[in-house]
């Protein structure tokens, strides 16, 4: 008998460096600086790590009456959410504005956030009862919604924080009144028992309706099309490291919560969700992918990039069999490392006040800086997809998944998309690789500092082993996978 | 040695782009290492041709491991006569690179050389891949190194239109192998393998959906036709050679795309090949009369030479469209002679152009009294892309002539031989404008080959000599492997190509018949 407090071992670890991190904030005297606490806070992120791992030894099971789960697929998302975390961690100490200036009151405030999000995050993965799911999902946005007006000095700042947490809490909201719906129909709020209980429920408007109000829920954290409009600017108000965290970790769980709820709550709705997923994901990759070939701002530029990014992944969803969990697991671990890359290299090179933001600001970078420069285009190619990168083989699992599946256009739409994408990625790629105008920003990196130097290759070296070597990561994304079907029987 | 030469051929060139990068960019450190790097691999090359034994069917120097169990994905390598000079021309084509580029490329020497590199990996690697998965790997790594040294080094000095250049070689080449990686998932999902061999057993059983087979085969065609190119999808080609480094610019078209026809769309579909052959061989016909045109017209040098390409790469797709032995034969030698050609051709006109900083026809004249062995060595590259017999380019038009005469038709043999003589034309057009004539008062300053330049050249001029004089020191490796494409056709067609060929073999060596 596993103690239940084991099964929530790596939330607990984060929450507590998460107040230790506060509480040492407020007492610390006011001018003295807070960069260590970001190294605690990373400290406390790989401990997390570590207590993950370590709960893949116990047997899978649930604690606390039922509400959490843990098993290969927690496990897997938990040590992928971690590992998201600690360099976006890794990289703040060293990109956050210098000691002297205003915003460094709230340093220690803004390490703590990204545990606390952490927190909200990883518990997304492993909760199958859908109010934790709920207040999850809520511990996580509402830290991102922070962290993302932590610019408060810059307009954008406010901004961005303003849109993301309108427009997330309608979104939550229409999560939350879905689960009410589906408590309406069936009584219960426990994954399993709802999946057994909704063939017989009485009304099937209301399963419908439950499960339409929370797709809009889980889209709008996927940034997903329709539901992505808050991405490009959130993203473009947002600090660069806190992009490098937002556009990926959350992802990683809303997907985690996707595949929670289309094949452990609704594998009843499986003919009715499939053909939507279809249609999302071509939706998704096409408007992402034309409008981020007319953006000249890099972060916008990339924002979009991640809706047609979001739509690859669907196109996961309409495999069959346990092949979508497996492919969307290795998708977002692969989309993980190259997207906080190519963001940590962005706030180490355009700077925390975005000297260089548009495309051409980019010039010359490879002659300034080529370490940066050289892996910036590594990344770059791992976005195209081209082989030997992460990029290729998360698309490829993806598309193959969607191939066994029958949606053969779907592909064929999705590579067509990675060809336009190519264009808009290659010209920032080939604008690096330039050499600049005279006038231009030619400065290099002033210093690097030793997180950033870790962020980038942590990130570097997980695009090229699982461009190069991708057996153990996918053999984890498949018993992650199996354990998940195991869990919810199918 | 065998068994991991096809490997260590791949990995020198990655191992000496690691060491470029790891070493200090000071004074000619980058180049040399490239050079020597590329030398050795080049001698590495040259045991696949010594130990190959020609009579016998199927793969040699066969490495098979599994890379990936789910899905199921082989590091599996093999050549075979059809691949073995190809791999053997880039092994040359590197060191040739390295030297063309010694003068011309003096900034940002670690970029280059280790893009460069990266590079030779990645052709090689399309060559001698039998697993498809990582024949496409290496096919879509091909283009990142072409790209961004196009960019970066691009000629004109005008980063729009390099930016321009780079973009549209790889968008080109890209989006269409967006379907052909959607043809091999759907070959995945219906054969559970990516393997060569298991493909083709599988396709020839007849076993798969014909109609969506036939597109997947389209697709294969699609995407290769673009790498060649064929005609009506060459709009990437001027582009590139009038701005990519001359390096560069002389491996980026022609080999990959015909090999690729050869390989994956004939041999892998050998009746749907049949069924586009007519449109190929229009193609081919239209693309010859075309480009030969063009470049009678052009006043820009590298235009000129990528409309002669464009001219000299759809004899080759016509010779793998008509279906017969010589044909084929001819294709696939006049592959390595175009790779040759171009590169002794490419290396020249880069002198031209770096010491003239001028690609105008017009601006040049009497160039000879100024660099002699320029001259020289320039008009019998360009005799030997004419096609005049004891030099290569004549065995291989020759010998895709005689396999259009007997195979296909006598009008498209002779539309096409029209093609031969327009090359005649534009060709000694050239040299008389660059070359000949008086030297007039303001004509750009130019200067003769180096030392190392001129012995480049001068090997690639020796063995262009040799191919024309003794090609059955090529062809007797390459017919085998292609024996068995065309096989199954003569048998329906019973066309007569062995005579033909007979004919060739000793007209070109000059012996009587």
């Amino acid at each position: 008998m596993t103690p239940d407090i084991f099964r929530i071992f790596p939330e607990v670890v984060l929450t507590v460096v998460g107040v230790l991190v506060m509480v040492a904030d407020a007492s610390m005297a006011p001018k003295s600086s807070r960069r260590p606490l970001g190294w605690v806070a990373a400290v406390g992120v790989m401990a997390a790590l570590a207590a993950s791992l370590w709960q893949s030894t116990l047997p899978a099971g649930t604690a606390f009456f039922g509400t959490v789960q843990t098993d290969a697929f927690s496990t897997f998302f938990h040590v992928l959410i971690c590992g998201i975390v600690l360099v976006a961690i890794l990289l703040s100490i060293d990109t956050l504005p210098p000691d002297k200036s205003p915003a460094q009151h709230h340093v220690g405030e803004y390490f703590a956030l990204m545990v606390f999000g952490a927190v909200g995050m990883c518990l997304l993965t492993s909760a199958v009862e859908l109010l934790v799911v709920f207040i999850a999902l809520e511990i996580s946005s509402i830290s991102t919604y922070v962290l993302a007006g932590y610019r408060k000095q810059t307009g954008k700042g406010p901004e961005a924080a303003m849109k993301y947490f309108l427009l997330g809490s309608f979104a939550t909201a229409f999560l939350l009144y879905g689960i009410a719906m589906v408590f309406g129909a069936t009584g219960t709020t426990e994954v399993r028992e709802i999946a057994t209980l909704l063939p017989a429920a009485r009304s099937h408007v209301f399963v419908l309706l439950a499960f339409g109000l929370m797709m809009v829920g889980v889209l709008f954290k996927v940034s997903a099309a329709p539901f992505h409009v808050w991405t490009p600017d959130v993203y473009e108000g947002a600090p660069t490291p806190v992009v490098a965290l937002m556009s990926t970790a959350p992802k990683v769980a809303a997907f985690a919560l996707l595949i929670r709820l289309l094949y452990g709550v609704f594998p009843l709705l499986h003919p009715l969700w499939m053909p939507l997923m279809w249609v999302v994901a071509a939706v998704s990759m096409t408007v992402g992918n034309l409008a981020a070939l007319r953006q000249h701002n890099v972060k916008r530029m990339l924002a979009y990039s991640s809706i047609a990014h979001a739509g690859y992944l669907l196109a996961a969803f309409t495999g069959s069999g346990t092949e979508p969990i497996a492919a969307v697991g290795f998708y977002t671990a692969a989309y993980a490392a190259m997207n906080v890359g190519i963001f940590a290299l962005l706030s180490a090179v355009g700077g925390y006040d975005e000297r260089r933001s548009t495309v051409t600001d980019y010039r010359g970078v490879l002659y300034s800086s080529p370490l940066a420069g050289g892996l910036m285009l590594l990344f770059l190619i791992s976005l195209i997809g081209i082989p030997f990168t992460g990029g290729f083989f998360a698309k490829f699992y993806s598309f193959t998944t969607a191939m066994q599946g029958g949606a053969g256009w779907l592909v064929l739409i999705g590579l067509l998309n990675s060809g336009i994408a190519a264009a808009y990625y290659l010209r920032l790629a080939l604008s690096i690789a330039q050499p600049a105008a005279s006038s231009a920003k030619a400065e290099g990196l002033s210093s690097v500092g030793v997180g950033v130097t870790l962020a980038v290759g942590i990130a570097a070296l997980a695009t090229l082993v699982l461009g190069i070597l991708p057996g153990h990561v996918l053999d984890a994304a498949h018993s992650a996978a199996q354990s998940f079907a195991a869990v919810h029987g199918f | 040695m065998d068994n991991v030469i096809l490997s260590l051929i791949l990995l020198v060139p990655l191992a000496g782009a690691a060491l470029v990068l790891l070493l200090p960019e000071r004074g000619k450190i980058p180049a040399w290492i490239a050079l020597l790097d590329s030398l050795f691999t080049f001698a590495c090359t040259l045991h696949l041709p010594a130990h190959f034994v020609s009579g016998r069917g199927g793969f040699q120097f066969e490495e098979n491991v599994l890379w990936l169990s789910h899905p199921r994905i082989s590091y599996h390598l093999g050549v075979d006569g059809l691949s073995l000079w190809l791999v053997v021309l880039v092994g040359l084509l590197a060191p040739v690179g390295v030297l063309a580029s010694w003068k011309s490329i003096q900034k940002n020497t670690k970029a280059f050389y280790s893009l460069f590199l990266l590079q030779q990996t990645a052709m090689v690697g399309v060559f001698v891949s039998l697993d498809l998965m990582l024949y496409y790997g290496f096919w879509e790594l091909s283009l990142i190194p072409i790209a961004i040294l196009t960019a970066m080094f691009g000629r004109n000095l005008s980063e729009a239109s390099a930016t321009k250049a780079a973009l549209r070689f790889f968008l080109y080449t890209f989006i269409p192998s967006a379907p052909l990686l959607v043809a091999l998932l759907w070959l995945y999902a219906h054969t559970g393998s990516f393997d060569y061999a298991a493909l083709q057993a599988a396709i020839a059983s007849g076993s798969l959906p014909g109609w969506q087979l036939g597109w997947v085969s389209v697709a294969f065609l699609l995407a290769f036709a673009v790498k060649v190119p064929v005609l009506g999808m060459h709009g990437w080609l001027a582009d590139t050679f009038s701005e990519a480094p001359v390096a560069i610019a002389m491996i980026a078209a022609g080999k990959l795309g015909l090999y690729s026809l050869i390989r994956f769309h004939v041999e892998l579909f050998p009746a749907l090949a049949r069924e586009a052959a007519p449109w190929m061989i229009g193609l081919a016909v239209a693309g010859i009369l075309y480009g030969a045109m063009l470049a009678l017209v052009q006043r820009d040098f590298w235009k000129l030479l990528s409309y002669a390409t464009l001219s000299s790469l759809s004899f080759c797709t016509l010779g793998i469209y008509g279906f017969t032995l010589s044909g084929m034969n001819g294709a696939l030698l006049q592959t390595v002679n175009e790779g040759l050609i171009g590169a002794a051709l490419f290396l020249m006109l880069g002198v031209l152009y770096d010491s003239a900083r001028s690609c105008q026809i017009a601006s040049f004249g009497g160039a000879a009294h100024r660099a002699p062995r320029l001259a020289a060595l320039f008009v019998i590259a360009s005799l030997a892309m004419i096609g005049l017999p004891l030099l290569n380019g004549f065995v291989g038009e020759f010998l895709v002539l005689s396999g259009t005469f007997t195979g296909v038709g006598k009008g498209w043999a002779t539309a096409a031989a029209l093609g031969v003589i327009l090359s005649a034309a534009y060709m000694l057009r050239l040299i008389q404008k660059i070359f000949l004539g008086e030297a007039e008062t303001n004509s750009p300053r130019i200067r003769d080959l180096s030392w190392q330049e001129t012995c480049t050249v001068g090997v690639l001029a020796m063995i262009m000599l040799a191919m024309g004089v003794m090609p059955t020191l090529w062809t007797s490796t390459m017919e085998p492997a292609l024996q068995g494409v065309t096989q199954r056709f003569l048998t329906v067609d019973q066309a007569p190509v062995s005579a033909a060929y007979g004919a060739v073999t000793s007209a070109s060596t000059g012996e009587p018949r």
